[in-house]
């Protein structure tokens, strides 16, 4: 594997040996000692063009964890903001040494075009591109199920989850769904029509309009950050009619079946989409996902850097 | 192709370092097993069940060394195999490393820095079953099943019934 793009690239064992790792790694640094031998020498940048906290903490701690050595660039106070393009930022990286980069870009295919262009011989890990995916997402998700589903689950097809929200804008949603979908879960989409991306018929996903039909069914309900900064028009009347509908409040909580988790990549816009209570609640796993996110995201960095030099092999996994 | 060890043998030889072992340590108190995957993690647990009958209970664990190798550069990332912690940890322990073939030593180097993250033992020994010999590093065994003297073009191959549904230990010259 060189680079991880997207989760339509990797296969159900190639994640699920990617959970395997990061539940591995769990263990090893639990102890006193939290940092491991393995990536020592190897440079990772993150390269984020994009606001972010917890995927580039994130990012920053699990390469930290594996001894890499990491540089941060942020588009804000760089040369982007003179205007530089991205093939110029990504050419003084490759010029720098990088032996991953990990970016955030509004544009969706941003990732792609960096790993296909030849511009770098760098490992492209896509931290989110535009609204297409956003695959370490997915996986720190599916991991944050599995160990309250079974740790060692290979196959998800006893779960029913639900994904509520923005899914127009969501590339969280995007790649949760081809994820869970590979290890077999049944994904439900919830949505107001606005916020349901036309051609929706061929993610393969059930959706509905109505929260409250089979609440009660729902193993895990994944709620989204309704995305306010890419909304340039009106989606919904207002934030109080939204939350009715699509929020999860105290009464829709307390109608959840026993032992269904709540989920939410955050940043979380509380009151709009998630009441305070609900995301406080005991079935809340939102600090845990941030947890599992440096485990996750640790494993795919040993995958992907933890082999021999792969500079200028070229070409997607 | 040539037999060293048959079952027998391999028997007789882990009941001799088990009582070795317990000599070495005056008994089972602080004493702690952990086996490195793939066998060494089942020869640990036979040594476990040896002693068990011969002084008493003692704790046995396993330890993954896959993420202190010094080879990552050279091969293809590997999967990481279950580190299990013996009951009442390493710290201030007198551990015994054990795996199945002491050959350049590079192995026991990533089991000592590895064993150094999980705590702070009180000795750190080491029982193998073979030592074949052509150590590249300063590293030692304090229990050895039996010595082979090798040559570097020889593989040495040892199957467990755990593992392998046999017991059994063979060299093989590996051919160009």
């Amino acid at each position: 594997m060189k680079h991880l793009l997207s989760i339509h690239d990797i296969s159900a064992d190639q994640a699920l040996d990617i959970l395997d790792t990061a539940a591995q790694l769990e263990t090893l640094t639990a102890g006193a000692v939290k940092k491991l031998p393995t990536l020592r020498g190897r440079t990772v940048v993150n390269l984020f063009f994009e606001d972010s906290t917890r995927t580039r903490l994130s990012f920053e701690s699990a390469a930290k964890r594996l001894s890499a050595d990491v540089t941060n660039f942020t588009a804000k106070g760089s040369s982007v903001s003179k205007g530089e393009s991205l093939k110029d930022t990504a050419q003084t990286l490759q010029a720098m040494g990088a032996d991953a980069i990990v970016i955030r870009h509004p544009a969706s295919g941003a990732a792609n075009r960096l790993a296909e262009s030849g511009w770098v011989g760098a490992s492209i890990i896509n931290a989110g591109d535009g609204t297409h995916e956003h695959p370490t997402q997915a996986l720190l998700d599916a991991f944050t199920i599995r160990k309250h589903f079974g740790p060692s689950m290979r196959d998800f097809s006893t779960l029913n989850i639900a994904i509520v929200g923005d899914i127009l804008h969501s590339r969280v949603a995007r790649s949760n769904i081809a994820l869970l979908q590979k290890l077999g879960a049944r994904v439900t989409v919830i949505a107001p029509p606005t916020l349901i991306p036309v051609g929706i018929e061929s993610w393969g996903a059930p959706f509905s309009y109505d929260f409250d039909e089979e609440l009660d069914q729902f193993d895990v309900v994944m709620m989204l950050r309704v995305q306010l900064e890419r909304m340039n028009e009106s989606f919904f009347p207002n934030g109080r009619e939204y939350s009715r509908g699509y929020g999860l409040d105290e009464a829709r909580l307390a109608r959840l079946k026993p032992g269904a988790i709540v989920m939410h990549p955050g940043p979380m816009n509380r009151g709009l989409e998630i009441s305070a209570a609900s995301a406080d609640s005991i079935r809340s796993v939102v600090v845990e996902q941030v947890s599992n996110g440096v485990l996750v995201r640790m494993a795919v960095l040993y995958q992907l850097l933890g082999g021999p030099d792969l500079q200028g092999a070229g070409g997607a996994l | 192709m040539s037999l060293v060890l048959d079952s027998g043998e391999i028997n007789r030889a882990l009941k001799r370092i088990s009582h070795e072992i317990v000599e070495r340590n005056h008994g089972v108190n602080s004493l702690v097993l952990m086996g490195i995957p793939t066998r060494g993690r089942f020869i640990a647990e036979r040594l476990r069940e040896i002693i068990a009958t011969i002084e008493g209970p003692v704790a046995c664990g396993t330890l993954d060394i896959t993420m202190h190798r010094d080879d990552h550069r050279l091969r293809a990332p590997r999967v990481l195999v279950e580190t299990v912690m013996p009951h009442g940890g390493i710290e201030g322990k007198d551990v015994v490393l054990v795996d199945d073939v002491l050959f350049s030593g590079r192995t026991i180097r990533a089991a000592l820095d590895a064993l150094g993250e999980l705590g702070r033992p009180n000795s750190v020994q080491l029982a193998v079953l073979v030592d074949r010999g052509h150590r590249e590093l300063p590293i030692r065994a304090d229990f050895v099943g039996k010595n082979i003297p090798t040559s570097i073009k020889e593989q040495v191959k040892v199957y467990l019934t755990e593992h392998d549904d046999k017991d059994l230990v063979e060299i093989v010259t590996v051919q160009e």
